[in-house]
């Protein structure tokens, strides 16, 4: 008991220093940003007072990191000591008040954009779940029951190729059959309930592509089982061997793959609600962060997402570790 | 080597070709514009058809091969490499040094959800081709320096590393004479897969509009330009060309290095 908590609190610790590390190098980025951001951000039509002003405001002027090697008259660098008086501090002490700066087109507070858009991310990445696992887990018991005959080769390559078929080709195909030709869903936007269909299934096929050979491999690896053997022995319909002692079995490592999707997901609808205009995080961080050069938007999108996809790994972590007592020990 | 690998040796084999001959397989001039010719389905004189502003769909996506394999080729071998000398140095020193890079820095980099930290990267360097290698290569290394510090901390224990030592070999003779030649095998299968991703994430990247710049004929690119409503009613081939040859490229990548891991791990090998 006492090493089970002692390996959470480990994971919690090492949770800490990566989200530590993770928001470190967002703030950073910034300042790969080649010449000056405000000029990258107001244009070459901007006044050097426009300019001075709109760094002042966003704090541009001031030290990135604690010390810096700006250069002198002659060119030479030379170290310097900036001590707490830079933006690397006062992201911090503005994140720890739920403050991820202001935008830099529209003043309005990032984190107040970012709960705005979350929602309708978080509502596509489930939907596309929800969509993935309703094609896989049939699809796969079907391979792993017929593993080696006609029909298992056929659904390898087509899983393989939901693998290869990127969303950006699916989701404009999907468009054009359903929405140009047939007339049956709108192309974009998020106005009614069916406007959630083609985008999860989008996002969701190439995850069900994972998962169907997961489920296949799972099913194959149990019913290799002697409880199988004595299911059947006890005269169980083969249905109920496959779907009632097999598949419960085989869902273990499923579910995990299922959480570290999760990020996957929220990463992969980037390009899916681009697609199919789905006003989520990741419109916000293309159209609103990318395409109009609003750094403090871009750093503040990438935060909340690569902080939800640590965050879902580690409850998947802990989550498997409870569910399969083997793991636990080792 | 099963059938699925070789179908996918040769269609690598076709699209290495055609982006070596690119300039004589293609009919025409890639850039060339012709607004009378709009969305013209395929025909004898435009094999693929033609785009919104009358180019032909046919040339741009031979030519696409290019960037394609070369955005693929150099992140690859690029993030073999780095990926093979930090992952060697992890599994073979052990220690601190381990658990500084495998438990910390590769930690790190696979914190970032898929291609977010590359597109986190381009979005702040600005848009381009050498930009976007970069940025996969910094999303790359971390896969091939985990497979070979496990292959490292693996070949090491074994009795031939042993005599070596005892022989008087220096680290870095053991390393490279010894330890990596044997961590080579899964280290190929990884580059394939490796291939079918830097090939779709470049694609992925340029329809975002973060990777090469237009009118370069990037698949991705095209697929963006094809994408719209008027486009898409007028000439749904704009879209269905380059599409497939993502799909077939990435396909024929994905066929090959699962081929070979089966080939080369004879317990993964089916009946």
């Amino acid at each position: 008991m006492k090493r089970k908590i002692f390996g959470v609190l480990r994971r919690l610790g090492f949770l800490v220093l990566v989200v530590w590390t993770v928001v470190s190098l967002v703030t950073l980025l910034i300042e790969l940003v080649p010449g000056d951001p405000a000029m990258a951000v107001l244009g070459d039509q901007a006044t050097a007072e426009q300019l001075a002003q709109f760094r002042a405001k966003h704090g541009l002027d001031r030290p990135p990191f604690f010390f810096g090697l700006p250069s002198d008259e002659q060119g030479r660098r030379h170290f310097r000591w900036y001590g707490l008086d830079n933006r690397y501090s006062d992201y911090w002490r503005a994140i720890f008040h739920g403050d991820l700066g202001t935008s830099f087109r529209t003043e309005r507070p990032v984190f107040e954009l970012i709960t705005e858009r979350y929602p309708a991310t978080i509502e596509l990445a489930i939907a596309a779940m929800f969509i993935a696992v309703c094609i896989a887990i049939p699809l796969g018991v079907v391979a792993g029951k017929n593993r080696g005959t006609w029909t298992d080769n056929a659904l390898s390559v087509i899983a393989l190729v939901g693998i290869s078929l990127p969303s950006f080709v699916i989701g404009p195909m999907l468009v054009y059959i359903f929405a140009v030709k047939l007339g049956w869903l709108a192309p974009s936007g998020r106005f009614d309930w069916s406007d959630i269909i083609l985008p999860a299934f989008t996002l969701g096929a190439a995850l069900s592509a994972i998962l169907t050979r997961m489920v296949r491999s799972s099913v194959i690896e149990e019913l290799g089982e002697p409880y199988v053997r004595t299911a059947r022995a006890k005269g169980l319909s083969e249905r109920t061997v496959v779907y009632k002692h097999v598949l419960k079995n085989g869902l273990i490592p499923v579910v995990t793959v299922l959480g570290l999707q999760l990020g996957v997901l929220l990463a992969g609808a980037i390009i899916t609600e681009k697609i199919f205009g789905w006003p989520g995080l990741g419109l916000l961080l293309v159209e609103d962060g990318i395409a109009k050069r609003d750094y403090s938007v871009v750093q503040g999108c990438v935060l909340a997402i690569s902080t939800t996809y640590i965050i879902a790994n580690t409850l998947t972590d802990l989550l498997y570790r409870w569910l399969d007592p083997r793991i636990r020990v080792s | 080597m099963n059938r699925l690998s070789i179908i996918g040796i040769i269609i690598v084999a076709v699209f290495v070709l055609v982006a070596l001959l690119a300039p004589f397989i293609a009919t025409h001039d890639v850039g060339a514009t012709d607004l009378l010719l709009r969305y013209a389905p395929p025909s004898a004189a435009h094999w693929f058809g033609t785009d919104s502003t009358g180019r032909d769909i046919f040339s741009r996506v031979v030519f696409g091969a290019r960037i394609s394999l070369e955005v693929g080729i150099v992140v690859v071998v690029v993030s073999a490499f780095f990926g093979t000398i930090v992952g060697a140095v992890a599994g073979y020193y052990g220690g601190w040094v381990d658990r500084f890079l495998s438990g910390y820095i590769f930690n790190v980099f696979l914190a970032f959800p898929g291609l977010l930290l590359a597109i986190a990267l381009v979005a702040f360097l600005g848009a381009g081709l050498n930009k976007l290698i970069f940025a996969l290569c910094i999303i790359g290394w971390v896969g091939y320096a985990r497979l070979i510090r496990a292959q490292v901390l693996k070949v090491r224990e074994y009795d031939f590393v042993s005599a070596a030592r005892a022989l008087g070999a220096g680290d870095l003779r053991i390393l490279t004479v010894h330890i990596l030649p044997n961590a080579i095998q899964p280290l190929i299968v990884q580059a394939s897969l490796g291939m079918a991703g830097a090939v779709l994430s470049e694609a992925s990247l340029s329809f975002l509009g973060l990777g090469v710049p237009p009118p370069a004929p990037s698949w991705g690119v095209m697929i963006e330009e094809a994408r719209d409503l008027s486009t898409l009613q007028a000439a749904p081939h704009a879209l269905i060309f380059p599409g497939l040859a993502i799909a077939l490229t990435v396909l024929a990548f994905n066929f090959i290095g699962d081929g070979l891991r089966e080939y080369l791990d004879p317990r993964q090998r089916r009946r």
